[in-house]
């Protein structure tokens, strides 16, 4: 049986299909708790998309998961599963704040490339270790990375607790960093260019983000590494034959995802928070894996899975605050529905439809 | 005294080491089958949930581990359906069901009983409490052995006896019978199995679903045994650990308790001493929190000797056409 399908079919109506089964079912839980899918519905879009405040959060909460995103795409492209972004991501938090905190800067400008190396450094070295295991010695990378995430959680705390927390204070957080370290917001951007719209934290590593997304495209697919990548993640025997070692890939793939889940941190403490405070990743790490997995691990699907992911994270605050029944949790839920749907059931939608290509192929000849 | 403090750490860590033992078994036999399982996490806080729930409303703990084993099987069958009819990625499917049950437990519950994603505490019929054995009293006089009958191999719940029975019980399922050579050989070779006429996929749901059983027990022990109602995401990785207690034992029961009972031990020791100090170095109590977790790692490297997953782990069996 041929089981190719038309290009359409693979990067669209599948993923198409299978988001709507896990919306369906989402709404089916909504309907559970008691309340209206439609009316629910009606909210989260009017939140995140209904004004300009609505669409700043939305394209914020986009702007991280773009980069947890292609940490997972990266390590994914290379056969790995990196569920470490969490962990990663906090991490990178540290690193970026030692940045801001250790010099004081005069302007943004000279500030953003050393923070984004200490991001990316910091979260890098988190994934260097699982990613050297895996490699070295067979522990799998899954497991290794979700350990360290429990390990950065007990981390960040002794460190926010014990060693960064402002002295005196009771809560657990940094002392605020300095103006000249904080990003320009976007308001402010396109203030100066005369269009108003309305504050929010969304800011100017919404276009880094964009950038990383276009040269994570780059890498992946226009360079050599990025083949030996893909060539190693598709088959493993084939890659070490054509003479790719597996060591290095494997240790460069969960560095540069490590690296990339790190630099969220641009985005939520140097852009908005301006201070480092406990648990800033907030899940948004195990979004990555969602978001990832629903734009089939390219940097253009990832952009667009994260904006879903960003409206409902936007969308879904504002739905609890209508319905006071959806709790914030119903996010983690239609996450969970969207991986298993697109992700683990993906056979689901697929099978059935190279049936159906299949008899209309027979049948045209 | 010293004698003392060692048996109720001694005790305190098989408490502990019970629910990782559940969930190691658990794994261990949908894993000897071939079906990889992260998802021992999620369908253990689920179980712990539903358990925690059903008993605070009908205040039976036995009803309780009924709805916690059924939660806990559903989530099972999921992953079979997943991995063994569609054929689709194990690790991503053990992943969707981690964050289900995390969404799941904390939205429902929050629903049902507006605590704050809690259940309400347990009175003492909605818990399994410990029992106390025969001759306790009688033999408590005798030094030594009084003590260590009293506070070591009495006065645990049913749940802890449960789950040590289960060690040789799976032992004799799996390399005694002829059920357990057919799961084992359906892990590493099921072309082998699917060739001498056994059906791959009955044997594969039956291990899964095994999973969910054992799983389920071990969630209801976390809320109606250990503890005296649901917390949110109160399994804190133990799903995972027990993941790595499995590798650590190498696919086999008896090292598995063994493996069990040392993580137990260090959960015992980090909850007991929350701040050590040797010399002028005080240890803080986060290291002590991240033990378990850094042993995990370590264990994993592979500073313990080879540990070789059975050969069919993780891929779906596609039938010759």
């Amino acid at each position: 049986m041929n089981t190719s399908l038309p290009r359409w079919v693979d990067l669209g109506l599948i993923p198409a299909l299978n988001l709507t089964l896990a919306f369906l079912v989402a709404g089916l839980v909504v309907v559970f708790i008691g309340e209206n899918p439609v009316q629910a519905l009606r909210f989260l879009v009017v939140g995140s998309l209904g004004s300009s405040y609505g669409i700043g959060f939305t394209l914020f909460y986009a702007t991280t998961f773009v980069f947890t995103g292609l940490s997972v795409a990266i390590a994914f492209h290379a056969g790995l599963f990196n569920i470490g972004g969490e962990g990663q991501a906090a991490l990178g938090g540290i690193g970026a704040t030692l940045v801001c905190l250790a010099v004081p800067w005069p302007h943004w400008t000279l500030a953003l490339p050393f923070a984004l190396l200490g991001a990316g450094l910091f979260g890098a070295a988190w994934a260097f270790l699982p990613g050297y295991l895996q490699a070295k010695r067979g522990s799998h990378v899954v497991i290794t990375t979700i350990m360290f995430n429990f390990i950065a959680s007990a981390l960040v705390v002794y460190l926010l607790v014990n060693v960064m927390k402002v002295p005196g204070s009771m809560s657990p957080e940094t002392r605020n960093f300095a103006p000249g370290t904080h990003l320009p917001f976007m308001h402010e951007m396109l203030g100066a260019i005369g269009i108003t719209v309305a504050k929010t934290p969304m800011n100017l590593s919404a276009l880094l983000a964009l950038l990383a997304a276009f040269l994570t495209w780059v890498l992946i697919w226009r360079t050599r590494l990025g083949y030996e990548m893909r060539a190693f993640g598709f088959s493993e025997p084939a890659a070490v034959y054509a003479g790719i070692d597996p060591v290095k890939i494997t240790v460069i793939a969960m560095v540069l995802s490590g690296a990339m889940a790190g630099m969220m941190a641009l985005n939520v403490v140097m852009g908005f928070q301006h201070r480092l405070v406990l648990d800033y990743v907030g899940g948004a790490g195990f979004v990555g894996i969602a978001v990832s997995l629903m734009g089939r691990s390219h940097p253009l699907g990832v952009v667009l899975a994260a904006i879903l992911f960003g409206i409902l994270y936007q969308g879904g605050a504002e739905l609890a605050f209508e319905m006071p029944n959806i709790s914030r949790e119903m996010i983690v839920v239609i996450q969970a529905l969207v991986i298993l749907f697109t992700g683990a059931l993906e056979n689901l939608v697929r099978i059935p439809m190279q049936r159906l290509f299949a008899r209309s192929r027979t049948r045209a000849a | 005294m010293e004698l003392e403090i060692l048996l109720q750490i001694a005790g305190s860590s098989l408490r502990l080491a019970t629910p990782l033992l559940l969930a190691c078994l658990a794994g261990l036999y949908s894993e000897r089958a071939g079906i990889f399982d992260i998802g021992l996490e999620g369908k253990m806080l689920a179980a712990a949930f539903m358990a925690g729930a059903v008993a605070a409303v009908t205040g039976s703990a036995w009803v309780g581990l009924l709805a916690g084993i059924a939660a806990s099987m559903v989530l099972s069958l999921i992953h079979g359906l997943a991995s063994i009819t569609l054929k689709g990625n194990q690790l991503i499917s053990g992943v969707a069901i981690n964050f289900l049950a995390s969404g799941l437990t904390a939205l429902v519950g929050q629903n049902w009983f507006h605590q704050g994603g809690q259940t309400p505490q347990l009175t003492a019929g909605g818990r399994f409490l410990a029992l106390e054995l025969p001759l306790t009293e009688t033999l408590a006089p005798i030094p030594v052995i009084g003590p260590i009958y009293q506070h070591l191999i009495s006065g645990h719940n049913i749940l802890v006896y449960l789950a040590l029975a289960a060690v040789p019980a799976t032992w004799w399922v799996l390399f005694r019978t002829r059920f357990g050579l057919r799961l084992r050989a359906v892990g590493e070779n099921p072309g082998a199995v699917d060739t001498a006429g056994i059906s791959v996929v009955r044997l594969r749901y039956a291990a899964v679903l095994i999973c969910g059983l054992l799983c389920g027990i071990a969630g209801a022990y976390l809320s109606t045994g250990m503890a005296a109602g649901f917390v949110r995401e109160m399994t804190a990785g133990k799903g995972f650990i027990a993941l790595a207690a499995l590798i650590f034992a190498k696919w086999r029961p008896w090292p598995a308790l063994g493996a069990c009972l040392l993580f137990g031990f260090l959960e015992a020791i980090g909850i007991r001493y929350q701040g050590i100090t040797i010399g002028s170095i005080v240890i803080p109590v986060q290291f002590m929190q991240a033990l378990p977790y850094i042993l995990t790692v370590v264990i994993l490297a592979g500073f313990v000797g080879k540990a070789v997953p059975p050969k069919a782990g993780g891929r779906p069996y596609v039938k010759e056409r």
